[in-house]
């Protein structure tokens, strides 16, 4: 039974797994399907619950469901995931009312930031590592998983598609502690 | 076989001339009728073999294709079917075999005036479907089902060769999807299509050209759309076609606004000649409400590929009058069978497949419950295909009181091996239930925890029983046996799983010559069983096929079937054939 089975019992090992890669990297994991492991020991009575998850999960071919139909299913999985996207609210100091937009719809900061810019009528003034935004009264900021605001730009894009839970345009005045230049 | 008459023929003038007994024997089309035909006597034999016009070949290696070319020479339609059934869950190997080419080269100088060919399961590449459009001047009519090795650029050879094509149904197919180029392939006074099924591919095709050969195509009646079709090109299509008998819509999820619904109910209310509608992947309930106008003639909805809640069933339903045919997804859970089952008093048939056969925290599924309520609302059902995750023999005995006209009864109890859920007793009575009151059962899938007692009841009482599927079960070899020995009119069985082992093999010596096929795979026969069988009966083709790293003896999976053609030449070397020659 090595090698085949991705989740023991309710534990989702894969979480906590340490690897070389950034976090946000590889999260898309197949689920289900068919394994390529072609043991397939029949569950008797002495197999205890755990044992028969794991086997279930090995048996090829079970349940007997066309690979077209398997596929379907797994495309309506994964646009579905696509589909729900990854919304986040948007917020702008002073403005009446938040607007939401998909993450996954954006490659990258700089589309990002032009239809942030677009969406509020801002600008948002040049990034630079060193000293964020300047010459801009505005500053996008997001709130990450740990519930800190931080800076927009400057994790890489991944990273920052994972962990940003909101959106929010600061004021430039509010702004001074995140490294505004103004 | 004696061809020759025994008693003194009737005198000469009394004999039907050949031309009259062709006339004659041309209005039987029933395969098994023409087969009965042909051993009456050498004339009947002869005058058949001229005036067929259709044949099916349920195994592709039963036959030379030079024989059926001999023997055939007129023929218009073939109908080809390939590997084993269990080649869909991934169980046989890619290269087993199956390949349609050798079949075209001999037809192709054999039977040159083909008109159509429909295929199951058999491996059929760009180079075949080239040849194909290129050699039957006549063709008219391609089916691809559950085949695989092909791409787009196959379908373009034929759409630009197949100059009075009528059909082209691609469905479930492994095909390489290249691009959506090959629908432009159609030449621009081309007008003759009548069934056109491209559900099965992802790539958009060209939205003009679809258009505009959907409108030039006046005899169009079937029309299946794929999952990138949008709705506002399932409008327009509509609007150019009401004269569709069958519909398989595209994607049925995009937001509309109300004018695009309005517009959408009025294109569908145009169609008052659907019976059948397919399609809809990943329908929202608003958008199904704009199909309710399509449906007062409907007979068979497929929603199989949408996770449908009850209430949109529910909601559905009682527009559909004369629905005999349902197929579903569980999410409609058995709610949503209720509603089946107080919704359709006509319905002969339904297929509940999981949404998530994977997962088993899924709580959106089907119980016994729903199995019962549609047994009690709908007493007509004949043919049931049920995915669920537990059951009970009780259930399934209300189920067989209420419907006892079963001719195919699929019950696939997820989790391999498990009891009746409330007595944790085996499934045993369940499916002894089921044989003993359906006399015209033909068809018969078991699942969930069985004991030879099963076997003994079917072997017993499902004396009409053609076609078997066995995983998961049994005790021990007599189960086999009891099938081998009651079940005189088994075509088709299959078996994986199951501690049956080869003298349960080679317990079915007699049979197997009658049948069209047997397939075992993870039991317990050995090499030695699988030779001893192919010496006893050399008309049979013994396969199997080994796995890596299987012990030497075992023979994983073993594929028996009857043939004509002697061993066959092209297996790959994963596959070892036994013969008796």
């Amino acid at each position: 039974m090595e090698g085949g089975v991705a989740y023991e019992q309710g534990l989702n090992l894969k979480a906590t797994e340490l690897t070389l890669g950034l976090p946000g990297t590889g999260e898309t994991e197949g689920q289900g399907g068919v394994r390529n492991n072609n043991k397939r020991p029949m569950p008797t009575s002495e197999t205890n619950e755990e044992e028969s998850q794991a086997l279930k999960a090995q048996i090829v071919g079970w349940p007997p469901i066309r690979s077209y139909r398997k596929n379907s299913l797994q495309e309506k999985k994964d646009s579905e995931g696509e589909a729900s996207g990854m919304y986040v609210k948007v917020s702008m100091d002073g403005a009446p009312y938040l607007r939401k937009i998909d993450l996954k719809v954006y490659r990258g900061y700089p589309e990002l930031l032009k239809a942030l810019e677009a969406m509020f009528k801002f600008a948002a003034g040049v990034y630079s590592e060193r000293e964020g935004y300047k010459g801009s009264e505005y500053v996008p900021t997001y709130e990450d998983k740990d519930g800190d605001w931080m800076l927009v730009g400057d994790v890489p894009w991944d990273m920052f598609m994972s962990s940003c839970k909101r959106l929010r345009i600061m004021k430039g005045s509010e702004a001074r502690g995140l490294g505004c230049g103004v | 076989m004696d061809l020759s008459p025994k008693q003194s023929s009737p005198s000469e003038s009394t004999r039907f001339p050949d031309e009259v007994l062709e006339r004659v024997l041309a209005l039987l089309t029933s395969p098994k009728d023409r087969n009965a035909v042909s051993l009456v006597c050498k004339d009947w034999y002869t005058a058949d073999s001229w005036s067929r016009r259709h044949v099916f070949i349920g195994n592709c290696y039963s036959v030379s294709p030079e024989i059926v070319a001999r023997r055939f020479p007129r023929i218009r339609s073939v109908t080809l079917k390939g590997k084993p059934r269990f080649s869909d869950f991934n169980l046989v190997p890619d290269n087993w075999g199956a390949d349609v080419h050798s079949w075209l080269l001999v037809f192709a100088s054999g039977c040159p005036f083909l008109e159509e060919l429909r295929l199951k399961r058999m491996r059929v590449t760009d180079e075949s479907l080239e040849f194909l459009a290129l050699n039957f001047p006549n063709f008219r009519a391609l089916s691809l089902l559950s085949c695989d090795g092909f791409s787009t650029s196959g379908l373009a050879t034929v759409a630009t060769h197949c100059k009075n094509l009528t059909e082209l149904d691609i469905q479930e197919n492994g095909i390489e999807d290249l691009s959506g180029d090959w629908l432009s392939c159609f030449p621009e006074n081309f007008n003759t299509l009548e069934v056109l099924n491209f559900s099965n591919l992802i790539t958009d095709v060209n939205p003009g050209v679809l258009e505009r050969l959907v409108s030039r195509c006046r005899s169009l009646k079937v029309l299946k759309l794929n999952r990138t079709s949008s709705l506002d090109r399932l409008q327009r299509l509509l609007v150019s076609a009401p004269q569709l008998t069958e519909l398989g819509a595209g994607s049925f999820s995009e937001e509309l606004t109300l004018q695009q619904h309005a517009e959408l109910k009025y294109a569908f209310g145009l169609c008052k000649n659907l019976s059948v509608l397919s399609g809809f992947w990943d329908a929202s309930a608003l958008n199904l409400s704009a199909v309710y106008p399509a449906c007062s003639r409907l007979s068979f909805l497929n929603m199989s590929y949408t996770a449908l809640q009850s209430p949109e069933l529910a909601s559905l339903l009682p527009h559909c009058p004369c629905l005999r045919r349902l197929w579903v997804l569980d999410s409609v859970g058995d709610k949503g069978l209720e509603a089946v089952g107080a919704n359709c008093p006509s319905l002969e048939e339904i297929r509940v497949f999981p949404t998530d056969p994977f997962d088993e925290d899924m709580l959106h599924t089907v119980t016994e419950s729903g199995i019962v309520a549609v047994s009690q609302g709908c007493p007509k059902l004949h043919y049931i295909l049920y995915f669920c995750r537990q059951m009970t023999n009780a259930a399934v005995a209300t189920v067989v009181r209420n419907c006892p006209d079963f001719t195919h009864f699929r019950l696939c109890i997820m989790n391999p091996g498990q009891p009746d859920h409330t007595t944790n007793q085996p499934m045993d009575e369940a499916f002894g239930a089921v044989v003993k009151a359906c006399k015209k059962l033909k068809r018969l899938s078991i699942s969930g925890l069985l004991t030879d007692l099963t076997f003994k009841y079917i072997g017993e009482y499902a004396k009409n029983l053609e076609a078997l599927s066995v995983a998961f079960a049994g005790s021990s070899d007599l189960g086999m046996q009891y099938v081998m020995e009651g079940c005189s009119k088994l075509k088709k069985l299959e078996i994986r799983d199951c501690p049956f082992g080869n003298v349960a093999l080679l317990s079915g010596l007699e049979r197997y010559e009658s049948m069209r096929s047997l397939w075992m795979s993870a039991c317990n026969v050995t090499i030695d069983g699988c030779r001893s069988l192919a010496r006893e009966m050399p008309r049979l083709n013994v396969e199997v096929m080994k796995e890596e790293g299987s012990d030497d003896c075992k023979a994983d999976k073993v594929y028996v079937y009857r043939t004509v053609a002697g061993p066959r030449r092209d297996a790959p070397p994963s596959v070892l054939t036994f013969s008796g020659l």
